[in-house]
């Protein structure tokens, strides 16, 4: 800090304030019109934008889980063909995971992680922006070839042979595979500025044990994208080979493996879960301390529990091939492994329980959704302690049971929390507050709903019903629950649309939010709400794990960045001490063009391998246009 | 080893065909039990788990005045005394799962007798036998003896299947490629539906299959009877019907042994007219339905390997008659 020079009074800032403002705001701000739009790389525009793009995806997909329910209201119901209810539950699916779940997560740290961390902009903005458009292409892949009634029917995991070029013919499981190759790019570059920014950018003062627990959850989330991607990557990439070019990978009367689908599937898909799950561990913990006003009880185990959980993983992948007739002895090393992920799960939660505990809890919206959140995420992991079991498993895999299961883990592990996130981080967004009535009534006919629909479906499970199935006959117990499960469902939807309306009404007319309207304790609230474009007027100092709070309305402050460009501190990996100014890049229409001429190459590559080798050649000149070299001011001096 | 009662009273409420709590087996027996004792301790432990979330919510102790180490240190005794507790279930669960787990491999000395392989989307059994004269194929229902341990090996010509009989026993699948392999085991005598567990394409929903079990004598008897060939109907209108089978595309695909027909695409229908269903379980096998399918196969179950075979419907009439006739 030394480099820095002294700490300024607020007496000596507020003096040369004004027009030290007026010139941050004309460095960092993004120009106006459509062109501005395409060529931002501000993080809290393209997190709002990632943010809102993913919703839009949830709804989309909302409306294929009700058309799916609709289907399967009545026996033999014939309102929905066998071949498009293959499609919408596969689209749903992929959907679900691979457009909302996954980006959406990654697309709140992109808009929080660097407020949170205390700087500027995150690193790589504009790998940051062509990681948006990459996304949105490979979104509108998948729900434009539902549109053509072509889309990929295969469900979202896509076994082989099923998938493969024998049993599914056209273009349905490339359209699939290629889906995925986009939003894993996209996944895998937030994921690299996301390590970037906690490790380098943080605020000075800001050590390790002082980043907040949302900061260590999107560390761990980034490194398991990391790790895990490349898995999915391979095996999508082999499915394009097999079909495209007449490898034979998983063909094996040729000598391929269709097992090896599996392996390399899960080897990602599981992990897979966790990247979604552990931002939600980072929500609700840091959630959970605004709403008692007391700082999240410990710290350390929680971080523990999550690296924890990051590492196991990756040790439990064949718990989803439990039936595939695997050797005894592997499976019980797996089941035992699935099992051991309990305790660092069981470990957060009773570190919240502890909070709420010793804090006294404030019951606005957010809250609502934490408590529901608590009892629904408790549920789905007591039923995947008996999925994890082998002999279990043999009864319920691939049944209804397993729809409820995941459904509990997944919308009430990280859905519940995320909306109870929105509405906490809204005025931070937006400048507005969402409105407290509408707020209960979503989370009411949300947490009802959400029971109703989904809790029957574990007894639907044991009766022997089998997911994937677009009909069933009427002689069998399945047809009460399912008229009731449908039904539910609708007021699940009705809790979504009151929240879809709530977000669109307050952007507008909501009332004023200021700067910290929950007193919460963390750097996103030490500015405007929302935020000018250069985030932070001072860099902050962090002296505490709870910098609001210890240091009242007067953040120590670090000064010496440069006004007239864009500039953020570089700071050291353990104890965030700065080492350096680095320029941070100015907004640009490479990365957007770049995004566009490799869709064009993905997407050609559907239909011949050329497609790569010529497509390649308006990517490089993009790629070139994005990192010309400019001359930038240290040039100048 | 029933245990909580008020679990077993919620529980028995889901009893029902095709289920996982109505087992007729030793092994769907272990699995039974197995299931009941995870709810049971799954739905102690989340009682615990809640009364302490609302006993936390409702207590509101007094103004939070940070930091108070003294209510942390206690606090991190009972977090740390939790977590410990719940490695204690987690181990006892995982204990109790592989102590379940042999149940499932009852019986793994014994060659396989009867091969099963998934088809898109209907089963074939064959009955395997070291004299080649006395092995026959069905399809899409499965008869075994009472009280024994039978069997199967798994195979799949096509895509990933997977067979799955809850009152019976846990599913396995049916990869290509690979030989897996199961026992099956009915305490009783009935008939048991199952269904095809694993995602295999279009008609994926129709693919069940029906276990009948019976007293060995009537196996035995039912064994016999099916290794004969099908005997010429008597009946002028079936003997007309099989000639329409064997002048029309029929005849390329399925096979009905003592005839000339012995196609490989489609299920074995020597014996077609003893089977209680058809169409793997779509169709209940009267005349009626019978016809109904051969007159459109593809309205029934769309995309299913059958293509229609046009037939005038008085040819329609003798080929319904011939199918019911092969017994
Ligand atoms: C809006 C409420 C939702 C309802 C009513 C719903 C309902 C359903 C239904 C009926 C299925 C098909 C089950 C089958 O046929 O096997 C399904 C599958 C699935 N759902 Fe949802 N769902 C909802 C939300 C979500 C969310 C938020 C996620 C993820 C974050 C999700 C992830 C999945 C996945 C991965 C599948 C499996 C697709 C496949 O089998 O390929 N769902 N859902
Ligand atoms: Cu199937």
């Amino acid at each position: 800090m030394r480099w820095f020079g002294k700490i300024p009074s607020p007496a000596d800032l507020a003096a040369g304030d004004e027009k030290a403002e007026a010139a941050l705001r004309r460095t960092w701000s993004t120009p106006t019109g459509v062109l501005g739009a395409l060529s931002t790389v501000d993080h809290k525009i393209i997190g709002r934008r990632y943010i809102a793009t993913a919703f839009v995806f949830l709804m989309l997909g909302g409306v294929l889980a009700l058309a799916m329910r609709l289907q399967l209201a009545f026996p033999e119901a014939r309102f929905i063909s066998a071949d498009r209810y293959n499609q919408i539950f596969t689209v749903h699916g992929s959907n679900m995971m691979f457009l909302f779940a996954v980006p959406v997560m990654e697309a709140m740290a992109v808009y929080l992680v660097p407020l949170m961390v205390g700087t500027r902009n995150i690193a790589f903005p504009r790998l940051n922006a062509f990681s948006y458009w990459i996304f949105l292409a490979g979104g509108l892949l998948l729900w434009i070839s539902l549109a053509l009634d072509t889309a990929p029917d295969v469900g979202w995991f896509a076994y082989v042979p099923l998938a493969g070029p024998q049993y599914g013919p056209g273009k349905r499981a490339d359209i699939w595979a290629q889906m995925i190759t986009f939003t894993e790019v996209s996944a895998l570059a937030v994921a690299v500025e996301i390590v970037v920014t906690v490790f380098k950018l943080r605020a000075p003062g800001m050590s390790l044990d002082r980043i907040p627990i949302f900061v260590w959850s999107m560390l761990v989330t980034a490194f398991l994208v990391i790790m895990a991607m490349p898995a999915i990557m391979l095996a999508s990439s082999s499915l394009i080979l097999d079909r495209l070019v007449g490898t034979q990978f998983f063909n094996p009367a040729e000598g391929g493996d269709a097992l090896l689908w599996q392996h390399l599937f899960w080897f990602f898909g599981h992990p897979e879960v966790y990247i979604i799950f552990l931002p939600a561990v980072g929500m609700v913990s840091a959630m959970i301390s605004t709403f008692t006003q007391r700082p999240t009880f410990g710290y350390l185990p929680l971080v523990l529990a999550m690296i924890a959980t990051g590492v196991l993983a990756f040790g439990l992948w064949v718990h989803h091939m439990f039936v595939a007739g695997l050797p005894r002895v592997g499976s019980s090393f797996f089941t035992a492994s699935s099992m051991a992920i309990a305790i660092p799960a069981g470990t957060q939660i009773f570190c919240w329980l502890a909070t709420l505990w010793d804090g006294r809890p404030i019951f606005k919206t957010p809250m609502l959704f934490i408590i529901g959140f608590l009892i629904t995420f408790v549920i789905g992991g007591l039923t995947g302690v008996m999925v994890a079991s082998v002999p279990f498993d043999t009864q319920v895999h691939d049944t209804y049971f397993v729809v409820a299961h995941f459904h509990y883990v997944l919308i009430g592990g990280s859905v519940f929390p995320l909306i109870g996130a929105i509405y906490y981080w809204f005025p931070k967004m937006t400048g507005r507050m969402m409105s407290e009535t509408l707020g209960r009534w979503a989370f009411g006919l949300i947490f009802t709903g959400f029971h109703l629909t989904f809790f029957p479906m574990h007894i639907l499970g044991l009766q022997g019903m089998p997911r994937r199935v677009y009909t069933y006959p009427p002689e069998l117990p399945w047809a009460g629950l399912n008229l009731f499960v449908s039904l539910s469902a609708v007021i699940l939807a009705a809790g979504f649309l009151i929240f879809f309306i709530d977000v669109l009404r307050s952007v507008r007319h909501g009332p004023e939010a200021g700067s910290n309207p929950w007193n919460a304790s963390t750097l996103e609230w030490a500015m405007p709400s929302p935020p000018p474009p250069y985030n932070f007027r001072h860099i902050p100092v962090v002296e505490s794990r709870e910098p609001l709070w210890t240091s009242g309305e007067t953040l120590p402050v670090a000064t010496g960045l440069r006004l007239d460009r864009r500039e953020l501190i570089v700071s050291s990996v353990a104890a965030a001490d700065p080492e350096a100014r680095e320029a941070s890049p100015a907004d640009s229409i490479w990365p957007f063009l770049a995004a566009i001429a490799t869709s064009i190459m993905l997407i050609a590559s559907i239909f011949s391998p050329w497609a790569v080798i010529w497509g390649a050649i308006p990517v490089a000149i993009t790629l070139t246009g994005w990192f010309w070299p400019k001359q930038t001011p240290e040039d100048e001096s | 080893m029933k245990i909580a009662p008020a679990c077993v009273l919620f529980l028995s409420g889901c009893a029902g065909t095709q289920s996982a709590l109505d087992a007729d087996g030793p092994s769907a027996l272990a699995l039974e039990n197995l299931i009941i004792l995870f709810v049971a301790v799954c739905g102690i432990v989340f009682v615990l788990v809640m009364g302490v979330m609302a006993w936390a919510l409702v207590r509101s102790p007094g103004a939070p005045d940070r930091p108070r180490p003294q209510t942390e240190r206690s606090m991190g005794r009972v977090v740390a005394g939790a977590v410990v507790a719940t490695f204690v279930v987690i181990t006892f669960l995982t204990a109790a799962s592989f102590y379940a787990t042999p149940g499932l491999d009852r019986g793994k000395a014994d060659p396989p007798t009867i091969l099963v392989r998934g088809q898109q989307w209907w089963w074939q059994f064959t009955y395997l036998d070291p004299d080649p004269a006395r092995t026959f194929q069905t399809a899409n229902e499965l008869h075994i003896p009472v009280g024994t341990d039978v069997r199967l090996r798994l195979e799949a010509s096509d895509v990933i299947h997977s067979f799955w009989v809850p009152n019976l026993t846990g599913k396995q699948d049916l990869v290509p490629g690979r030989e897996n392999a199961l026992t099956l085991h009915a305490s009783k005598a009935g008939v048991y539906r199952g269904q095809c567990a694993e995602f295999c394409g279009l008609q994926h929903s129709h693919m069940a299959l029906l276990v009948i079990a019976e007293e060995p004598d009537d196996h035995a008897r039912w064994l016999e009877a099916q290794r004969g060939a099908a005997v010429l109907p008597a009946d002028s209108e079936a003997a007309a019907g099989k000639l329409v089978f064997m002048s029309k595309p029929c005849a390329a695909c399925h096979t009905i042994r003592g005839t000339e027909a012995s196609g490989t695409t489609g299920p074995d229908l020597t014996h077609v007219g003893s089977r209680s269903m058809i169409a793997a379980g779509l169709l209940d096998n009267t005349r009626g339905s019978v016809a109904a399918w051969i007159a459109d196969p593809q309205t029934l179950k769309p995309g299913n390997n059958m293509p229609l075979v046009p037939v005038s419907s008085e040819e329609l009439r003798q080929l319904s008659a011939y199918m019911k006739a092969l017994r």
